[in-house]
């Protein structure tokens, strides 16, 4: 059932190296939540995404809008130098041993029809279906949500009509950082993390948002379901330290044979 | 200009009569990895084609000069130009599938990235090169077999490196083959319109880089007496090979070598100041807060700014 | 025998047909003038013909040789070049490298090539700014090296996309002038152009392309009257009237 983690991830939409690695500081922040507050990680989520979102838009706002016309290159290596601070950082204060966060659901089982499922994942996959509700609501019906799609598709146009371009994208940077914040604390009861964990988790959401296209959200669901799959096929007939291959084999092709995504457009 | 370079030359040539033995073994990294710098340069700083996987073609090379040693006892001196041959073969690889399906930017980053990883894991999960623990090299001093019970044959093999990577980049710099990569780093379209064969010149640049990135995965090991797949496929390392040109100068004849001089010496302060403490990553949040630095304020480089503060003619960009 | 022939060229964008069935042909020595209004896939033709584009259907052949399927470097090595309608100077490079890239194509080292610029910087009138990064460039300066960049590969055919576009009247003129000595010195032009009194006074024939198909040919005399010409550019009310 990780489908529910890959949905989120999807909609992140600005090219992102520190995704992965912002997301396990949601999980970390969920496990302090949890150690600390006693939260419940299915409680705390919200939390954690607040607190990325804060985190998302300082990044943004300090340091990707500077370079905003910068050559690609820049701003790749602007955001790698992001991914090395969050990742070192959280080897600096958790340590390199996985993690796991306690929830009161995650022993919980649940008959449903024929099949036994796990409450804890439902409940994950749940939130994950109406979050990713809630955005595209956001997204297609506010207004701020329209300003963003308009500026996402075309910045000049948007510029024109006077639209504050910079706070749209911080906004929208900020959003990407909350799901992702969310996302983490939702899967932390399932998932072992670790600092290095962040690397996959960030190639598992470019794989998604590759295949799926970028910009485009039923894009990402249908990514995002499709690279679960592809992973749990992997994970369930090659070893367990070679399901990372299956991930990595998986972004070597689709990077190959489908920059353009099955329903987005050709990024810049 | 060229007063200065022998001067420096010679300085360096002369140092390791003065270095206490640490200080040689951080001026040994400081040119090994000036080198490896230097050898990415190529590719990612006159090309433009920014790779983050070059651990790939340092792990390629010295596996393969390290399993030709150890199962057939090839002497590593052929063995390197072995490795350097594999390292340039997956370069060709890598290239040709990034550059033919129009990889650019951020995409070829990843891809790069990717294959690096592949690397590291099935390095990690094929017994018969070690597997997770890797290959461990068992110390004869013999110098036919590229061992030396003195460290300071090791530092003329990696000052010669240096220098080696640095002549081709010369070399490269002032032929057609540097006028095409700058050409092709700053408009690739616009380039193809005047007649470059980009698809050839990008290959051609990333076979060279390399070739040559694999020749230093044999000093590696060899140096190190140990390969193990995580530090030498792994990111980690890869940022250590690129962080050097782009705090330096990327695409600059010097850029490397200032990077590395700079560098390699604060990163060996701050593991000790906190590797100390048990603090692994220290110095890698440093890296990252200085790529951030650089990429804010300083985008091209120290290189660029040394030589215009020095007053010479202005640097090439 | 023709220089460029141009057979049934087509080329679907979408929904949107850009180019359809054009073909024409330029001879050797002429300068061959290509108007019309915004959108009507002058550029798109400039792409197909220069490699940028591969066409859907129809055929180019430059001396004979067909050009479809061949890459853009290739066909510029064969001889015809081009400049781009919004410049593409290489930023940080001098003026002087920006045209030594175009120089190695005929000239592979270094030394001559760096020579031959010179001499075309010279010719364009830019030797004064050839150690300048090419991003400091004012536009008619960048115009101007565009245009040497493309000359110094030595082509037989030089493909000009609107290298007017954004001069005032003094550039224009000077533009104009050395448009005409590139001519005269032997080089064949096809030319995009929005300004009439530059493609009149330039052109030995001019073709019309109007929705991507080709409307109108001939002398720029016959073509500043044709009426199709008028109705493309100002709309059906205005045919018949009072030539300008």
């Amino acid at each position: 059932m990780a489908v529910g983690l890959t949905l989120i991830f999807g909609v992140m939409r600005v090219v992102n190296f520190a995704h992965g690695d912002m997301m396990v500081w949601g999980m970390y922040l969920a496990y302090l939540l949890s150690r600390r507050a006693g939260l419940d990680p299915y409680a705390s989520f919200v939390v954690c995404a607040a607190a990325l979102f804060v985190f998302g838009l300082g990044v943004q706002r300090g340091l990707v809008q500077r370079i905003v016309d910068a050559p690609h290159e820049m701003q790749i290596l602007l955001m790698l130098g992001v991914a090395l601070v969050l990742e070192n950082t959280a080897l600096l204060a958790f340590g390199p041993e996985p993690e796991r966060v306690r929830s009161a659901l995650s022993s919980a089982t649940l008959w449903l029809g024929p099949l036994f499922v796990d409450v804890g994942r439902l409940v994950t996959f749940g939130v994950a279906v109406l979050l990713t509700l809630a955005l595209s609501l956001f997204l297609f019906r506010t207004d701020l949500g329209r300003t963003i799609r308009a500026a996402a598709d075309n910045t000049y146009g948007a510029l024109v009509i006077g639209t504050d371009v910079r706070r749209v994208y911080a906004v929208a940077f900020g959003i990407g950082a909350a799901c992702v914040g969310a996302a983490g604390a939702l899967v932390s009861p399932i998932l072992p993390f670790q600092p290095a964990t962040g690397l996959s988790l960030s190639v598992t959401s470019f794989n998604i948002v590759i295949i799926g296209g970028m910009g485009s959200l039923l894009g990402a669901f249908i990514g995002g379901l499709l690279v679960s799959v592809a992973e749990s096929l992997g994970a369930v007939f090659l070893a367990p330290s070679l399901k990372e291959l299956v991930s990595f084999s998986l972004l070597i092709l689709i990077l190959l044979f489908r920059p353009a995504g099955l329903f987005g457009r050709r990024a810049a | 200009m060229r007063w200065a370079a022998l001067a420096a030359l010679l300085v360096l040539l002369a140092l390791p009569a003065v270095l206490s033995s640490y200080a040689l073994s951080v001026c040994i990294l400081m040119l090994f990895y000036a080198y490896l710098g230097q050898a990415w340069n190529i590719v990612g700083g006159y090309a433009g084609q920014l790779s983050v996987g070059h651990a790939a073609f340092v792990g390629v090379g010295g596996y393969t000069a390290a399993m030709l040693s150890l199962q057939t006892g090839l002497t590593p001196w052929i063995g390197m130009l072995a490795g350097g041959a594999l390292a340039a073969l997956l370069g060709v690889v890598i290239g040709y599938l990034g550059f033919r399906f129009g990889l650019r930017g951020f995409y070829f980053v990843l891809l790069t990235v990717a294959f690096a990883e592949v690397c590291r894991i099935a390095a990690s999960n094929i017994d018969a090169v070690g597997g997770a623990v890797g290959l461990y090299i068992t110390f004869t001093g013999d110098p036919r077999q590229f061992q030396f019970r003195d460290a300071r044959a090791y530092y003329y093999i990696a000052l010669a490196l240096m220098l080696l990577a640095t002549g081709v980049a010369w070399a490269i710099e002032r032929r057609r083959f540097g006028v095409y990569l700058a050409a092709i780093r700053e408009d690739e379209g616009a380039a193809e319109a005047l007649g470059v064969d980009t698809l050839r010149y990008k290959l051609l640049a990333m076979v060279v880089s390399s070739f040559l990135t694999g020749l230093g995965g044999t000093f590696y090991a060899f140096y190190l007496f140990s390969l193990q797949p995580n530090a030498v496929f792994g990111i980690p390392m890869s940022v250590e090979i690129v962080i050097r040109p782009i705090v330096g100068g990327s695409g600059t004849l010097l850029g490397p070598i200032l990077g590395s001089f700079i560098l390699t010496p604060l990163s060996e302060v701050s593991r000790i100041y906190f590797g100390q403490s048990g603090l692994y990553g220290a110095h890698l949040v440093a890296y990252g807060l200085l790529l951030i630095g650089v990429v804010l304020f300083l985008p091209e480089g120290a290189s660029p700014h040394l030589a215009r503060a020095l007053g010479g003619r202005r640097g090439r960009a | 025998m023709s220089l460029l022939e141009a057979r049934g060229l087509s080329k679907r964008f979408g929904g949107l047909q850009a180019v359809r069935d054009l073909s024409f042909v330029v001879a050797e020595g002429e300068l061959l003038g290509l108007i019309g209004p915004n959108g009507a896939g002058k550029t798109t033709a400039f792409n197909l013909l220069s490699g940028f584009l591969r066409p859907d259907a129809g055929a180019v052949t430059f001396r004979g040789r067909s050009l479809v399927g061949l890459k853009p470097h290739a066909i510029c090595r064969l001889g015809l070049a081009r400049t781009f309608q919004i410049v593409r100077p290489f930023p940080r490079l001098s003026a002087l490298d920006n045209v030594t890239v175009g120089a190695l194509a005929r000239h592979p080292r270094a030394p001559e090539a760096l020579a031959h610029a010179r001499a075309v910087l010279e010719r364009v009138g830019l030797a004064a700014r050839q150690d300048a990064v090419a991003g400091s460039l004012t536009l008619a300066e960048r115009k101007r090296l565009e245009l040497a960049r493309a000359l110094a590969t030595d082509p037989a055919l030089l493909l000009l996309d609107e290298v007017m576009a954004g001069l005032n009247p003094t550039e224009t003129e000077a533009m104009v002038q050395l448009v005409g000595r590139i001519h005269a010195a032997g080089v064949s032009i096809l030319l995009i152009e929005h300004n009439m009194r530059a493609v009149m006074a330039l052109s030995h024939r001019i073709v019309v392309l109007s929705f991507g198909e080709q409307i109108a040919e001939g002398p720029p005399a016959a073509i500043a009257n044709h009426p199709k010409v008028v109705e493309a550019y100002l709309g059906e009310e205005y045919v018949g009237a009072a030539p300008a």
